[in-house]
């Protein structure tokens, strides 16, 4: 069957309308001009390659921002010179939007809270899970450095479309049952290469009713399945949530109804128990009910990074840590996304709940997710951690074992000391 | 690029990720010669120390899976690696080593054709790869047009220089 005589997916739609190519299918490959590039410390990396390709300016100074949030602020002196490479590329070039040391946060978080990522774009970052911006109704995806070199110069990229996998959800999240549990799900099911080069449309009545910060967490991890793009089709709740701050102008785009996928997942999350990934591998994935029974100690648990250190992620396990005390032994990091999220958690007195508790509240920044900067791992040691990666070595040392689950649940292997299940605290 | 690129292999397992290429602590290596000294530090810790230049390092599927580091095959071609082949590739890293100009190959199969210390060719534009010890081979798709002339150049930095060039050539001045 000829693929062209269907509608198209997302995708293809949003490259047909960045590429002004139409009828776009699989496969095909083309020219896409860019709506958003980011850059954040790999950034540092695209400025030899810029000047080695003789582009004389920016193509588009309105349409780059820069965030740093690995090393915030710098950790080591290395870390420090990619800083200061950022800001002399920012000046030269007359780049006005850097997001800096007191006014940071996580690349992927700044640029949703600013509206920088809107519905059509094609958006481009130096980091992996730029993908996350695809729950505004956006193709997002991560290159490389030497990418965004070219990209910097000409404003656009070659892409070979991707074909699509629907997502199709349905049913109730439980008490205690969030996105990152669907998605750590999803992800257990699909594999870590499962959606290699491939685009990811969630769909469905659980989707729909999901708030924006939690399509962000869904979007954010289809990266571990390999996925270019992971998406949710703009509706009400994006546009209520880009009103007044979009910085460019908005084109919803929605699959067509007779699109085609080259796959479809249905999943029903009624009755789903809450799930953790465990050692080594995100998708090593089972439910927290069976992980529990092997009483696993944790050494640390971490809340951070851009899958889950949002706003509503701290108040939620705000309202469990109240009044608890982290475990004798236990260190708990809480890492918000932005500088913004630290301020309302400062307001709304979620960071003297977690301090009092024992936690340490940190400046917003990757933090421990990367096992580059703070909160490494001993070799043997345990965390729990709301971040998207556990690879050997992903918190340093290569036996460091990580176990990834919702914020809630952070709490409980927090209080516990060991991987406990959050709905029994509550 | 070379038509035919033989050399010595290192094996790979599946899904070995960014973390198991260069790990996040040395991130803030600019200097590819520093990165080398620890590029697949977790995944094949013995390759450094010994690997020599026009080495291939032959992998399973999901080559690469993880992060968008460039100072993955940034490392990698500062060791000198001849050509990288996996059963498959994930896809910022295989694009990150086009752009660098390191040859990526995806070959289904290849991966259980080889152990440790055969010598490989591999014929880039007809497709085939041959132990050279065995003389058991697959073939692949070989790279469409536009990533081999990004190769032909050496990577996405020359090309976009000579897009530059031609874009002023064709101003009005």
């Amino acid at each position: 069957m000829n693929q062209a005589n269907h509608g198209h997916t997302l995708a293809e739609k949003i490259l047909s309308r960045v590429s002004g190519v139409d009828g776009i299918v699989p496969g095909q490959i083309v020219e896409g001009r860019v709506d958003l590039a980011m850059m954040h410390e790999q950034g540092a990396s695209s400025v030899e390659p810029f000047r080695a390709m003789g582009a004389e300016k920016v193509w588009d100074p309105e349409r780059v921002v820069i965030a740093i949030d690995h090393w915030v602020p710098a950790s080591s002196e290395g870390a420090a010179v990619i800083h200061r490479i950022l800001r002399k590329f920012a000046t030269e070039y007359h780049l006005p939007h850097m997001y800096d040391v007191g006014n940071h946060g996580i690349c992927h978080q700044v640029l949703a809270e600013d509206g920088w990522v809107v519905p059509g774009d094609l958006a481009v970052g130096t980091d992996s899970h730029t993908n996350m911006l695809g729950a505004m109704g956006a193709v997002a995806s991560g290159i490389g450095p030497t990418e965004m070199a070219a990209v910097l110069a000409l404003g656009r990229l070659w892409l070979k479309a991707p074909p699509t996998i629907q997502i199709r959800v349905r049913g109730r999240l439980g008490p205690g049952v969030t996105a990152k549990d669907l998605i750590l799900r999803i992800v257990g099911e699909v594999k870590t290469s499962g959606a290699a080069y491939k685009s990811i449309e969630f769909t469905g009545p659980t989707i729909e009713a999901l708030s924006m910060p939690e399509r962000f967490t869904l979007c954010n991890m289809t990266t571990e399945m390999g996925a270019k793009c992971g998406m949710v089709a703009a509706d009400g709740k994006t546009m209520e949530y880009l009103a007044g701050i979009a910085k460019h102008a908005m084109h919803p785009i929605s699959a067509d109804p007779d699109a085609h996928y080259e796959r479809v997942i249905d999943i029903d999350v009624d009755g789903m128990p809450p799930m953790v990934a465990c050692p080594y591998s995100p998708d090593n994935v089972r439910p927290l009910t069976d992980v529990v029974k092997e009483q696993v100690k944790v050494d640390q648990v971490f809340l951070g990074s851009c899958t889950n250190a949002r706003i509503e992620d701290l108040r939620e396990a705000a309202v469990l840590m109240k009044g608890r005390k982290v475990h004798a032994g236990v260190r708990y990091i809480v890492s918000p996304a932005s500088t913004a999220i630290y301020n309302q958690a400062l307001r709304e007195g979620i960071i003297e709940i977690f301090t009092d508790a024992g936690a340490v509240f940190t400046n917003s920044s990757c933090s421990a997710c990367f096992g580059g900067n703070m909160g490494i791992l001993a070799p043997d040691e345990v965390c729990a951690s709301s971040s998207n990666r556990n690879f050997p070595g992903r918190m340093g040392p290569k036996e460091g074992r990580i176990y990834l689950m919702s914020p809630a649940a952070t709490v409980a292997a927090a209080v516990n000391g060991v991987i406990s299940d959050h709905r029994e605290l509550a | 690029m070379q038509d035919v690129i033989t050399g010595r292999v290192w094996v790979l397992g599946d899904d070995v990720d960014t973390d198991g290429i260069i790990g996040g602590k040395y991130l803030t290596l600019m200097d590819p010669n520093e990165l080398k000294k620890h590029v697949f530090e977790i995944a094949l810790p013995e390759f450094a120390a010994n690997a020599r230049p026009g080495d291939i390092v032959v992998a399973g599927p999901n080559f690469g899976s993880g992060s968008s580091r460039e100072a993955a095959p940034a490392a990698i071609r500062a060791a000198g690696v001849g050509a990288v082949v996996a059963d498959s590739f994930a896809r910022i890293f295989f694009r990150n080593c086009i752009n660098l100009g390191v040859t990526a190959i995806e070959a289904n199969g290849a991966r259980a054709l080889f152990e440790k210390g055969d010598i490989a060719r591999i014929e880039v534009r007809t497709g085939r790869i041959v132990n050279e010890r065995t003389g058991r081979s697959v073939t692949f798709p070989p790279l469409p047009p536009h990533l081999l002339e990004l190769l032909e150049v050496g990577g996405l930095v020359e090309k976009v220089r000579r897009e530059l060039i031609a874009e002023r050539a064709r101003a009005p001045t």
